[in-house]
């Protein structure tokens, strides 16, 4: 069965908030719900359907479903970390197409700045993971394991440091036109250069915002989105996958995009080309380079040529990316940047992005997400939207 | 002067405990497969690439070089060099380089292993230059 144009996107809502310390994370997630629910004309009593990941607290959907008062008869807690939400989007469509829900209500929020969290440190996700004790004392967290990345890939294809730059620039030019972004300022490639240098090849510029806030999406099926107002976004096509550390047989120099991609694509019908917007995570600037190279949309080896020379800015370059800023300017709240992906294709796809970042007659957009550590263990998630 | 740290491992279990007994004795271990006769890391008692429970451990040449590698110089207490390091048995390793100068170390360059004490009577297998 194939998920194509069984489900659409009817609400999306992106925190306005960047620092919340006076708000806990459940208020958060309850407040971007409705945030969503209001954007779709529904309410509280309209969700059968909930969707969270690791960010949401106590037990996930118990947590949540118990908070906001839902009485739901599906759930899914699917936690592949900042590309769970994309995943999450697949798996609604899934749902609603087996007749499992109706509506389907997906949430992120969490507060890393107030908390002081950030992928500067070792990372723990639990103490019975089997790789943690060949790993932690080596000091690897998410900050380090994505520069490795960016040093393969330097030594193997010749990237340099200058066309990373250009990631951030793009999304730099795209931020100046949000009033929430967290970094508005216009930056050039050597404002970034000259950013400190964190972990080598990554400077600070090559680096996400830690935010507070969050995001939900609201997806249901095309009969209920048909009698709401808004303008429909159907879910075309969606694909999944994970690569892990590969028994020992590591290598850097891809992601899982390079499976959840093709199987996007195929099950949409439409190729690369095709593409009019693309939300990619920019958890970093190599993340985001890698990945363009895994979709198709470059050769492997060439995204630094394909990034160079604002590309990837809107009304400048082939392939506008991240016109809300993106992770590396905008938000990346609970350090997972999945749902804001959402949330700009939807505004794309709507017609409602800032009119200085508006891609003329968006019809196709792209989502893609990286959970994870970046080429080692983590999972992508590749959504196709599509305006009705 | 080598800089070294402060290591600590305090996650230690059944299943992986003989590699850290074993580096406390000079010993670098690599998993080895008798079903398919292939090495993989980190080491597990089923083999990932065919399912097999007959995996046995054997001792690594403690030599290989550096497929990655990083030094962290910011936001941490000690700088330290985190690298992966492909040993000549085949497998890749996540671990750290211990250079007098960071600068030095570079992918493809020879390293050979040494041991450092962690918690537990038990060591951790890092990598200096060949």
């Amino acid at each position: 069965m194939s998920i194509r144009d069984k489900a659409c996107i009817v609400g999306a809502y992106e925190h306005p908030l960047r620092k919340a310390p006076d708000h806990s994370v459940a208020q958060l997630h309850a407040e971007v719900a409705l945030g969503a629910l209001q954007d779709a004309g529904l309410s509280l009593r309209d969700v059968d359907g909930y969707f969270c990941a690791g960010d949401a607290p106590g037990l996930g959907p118990m947590s949540m479903i118990d908070y906001l008062g839902l009485s739901v008869r599906h759930m899914d807690s699917t936690d592949v970390g900042g590309s769970s939400y994309l995943v999450h989007v697949a798996h609604a469509a899934e749902a609603i197409a087996s007749g499992k829900c109706n509506i389907a209500l997906i949430t992120l929020a969490g507060r890393p700045r107030s908390e002081g969290s950030s992928g500067m440190q070792t990372r723990v996700f639990g103490a019975a993971a089997p790789d943690l004790p060949f790993e932690f004392p080596y000091g690897g967290g998410t900050l380090n394991m994505y520069a490795m990345c960016a040093a393969r890939h330097m030594y193997e294809f010749g990237t340099t440091s200058e066309q990373l730059a250009w990631v951030k620039v793009a999304a730099s030019h795209h931020a100046q036109h949000n009033p929430h972004a967290m970094l508005r300022d216009v930056v050039t490639v050597d404002d970034v250069l000259s950013s400190p240098m964190m972990s080598d090849p990554l400077h600070r510029m090559d680096c996400c915002v830690v935010t507070d806030g969050g995001g939900a999406i609201l997806v249901t099926r095309p009969e209920i989105a048909a009698s709401l107002r808004r303008p429909i976004v159907r879910v075309r096509g969606a694909g999944e996958a994970l690569k892990g550390l590969g028994g020992g047989r590591i290598d850097l120099t891809y992601t899982a995009a390079r499976f959840s991609g093709p199987a996007a694509f195929e099950e949409a019908g439409v190729t690369p080309a095709d593409i009019d917007y693309a939300s990619i995570y920019d958890s970093f600037t190599i993340t985001v380079l890698m990945q363009l190279e895994d979709l198709g949309f470059c050769k492997k080896g060439e995204g630094g040529r394909f990034v160079a020379d604002g590309n990837l800015i809107s009304g400048v370059g082939r392939l506008p990316f991240n016109t809300d800023g993106g992770g590396l300017c905008n938000n990346h709240p609970a350090n997972r940047g999945g749902i804001t992906k959402v949330i700009e294709a939807v505004r794309q796809l709507r017609g409602e992005a800032h009119p200085a970042v508006q891609v003329k007659d968006c019809r196709l957009a792209l989502v893609q997400g990286i959970g994870g550590s970046l080429a080692t263990r983590h999972a992508s998630g590749t959504l196709i939207l599509e305006r009705e | 002067m080598i800089m070294s740290r402060t290591y600590s491992m305090p996650f230690v279990n059944a299943e992986a405990a003989p590699f850290f007994r074993a580096a406390r004795n000079g010993q670098l271990l690599v998993k080895h497969c008798l079903a398919c006769d292939t090495p993989h890391h980190y080491p597990r008692s089923i083999c990932p690439f065919c399912g097999s429970d007959r995996t046995e451990w054997r001792e690594s040449t403690g030599r290989g070089e550096v497929y990655s590698f990083t030094p962290a110089r910011r936001g941490v207490a000690e700088p330290f060099v985190l690298a992966y390091v492909t040993l000549d048995e085949g497998v890749t390793m996540l671990t750290n380089i211990e250079a007098e100068d960071p600068d030095s170390v570079h992918i493809g360059q020879r390293v050979r292993v040494v041991f450092r004490p962690v918690e537990n009577d038990l060591s951790i297998p890092v990598f200096v230059a060949a």
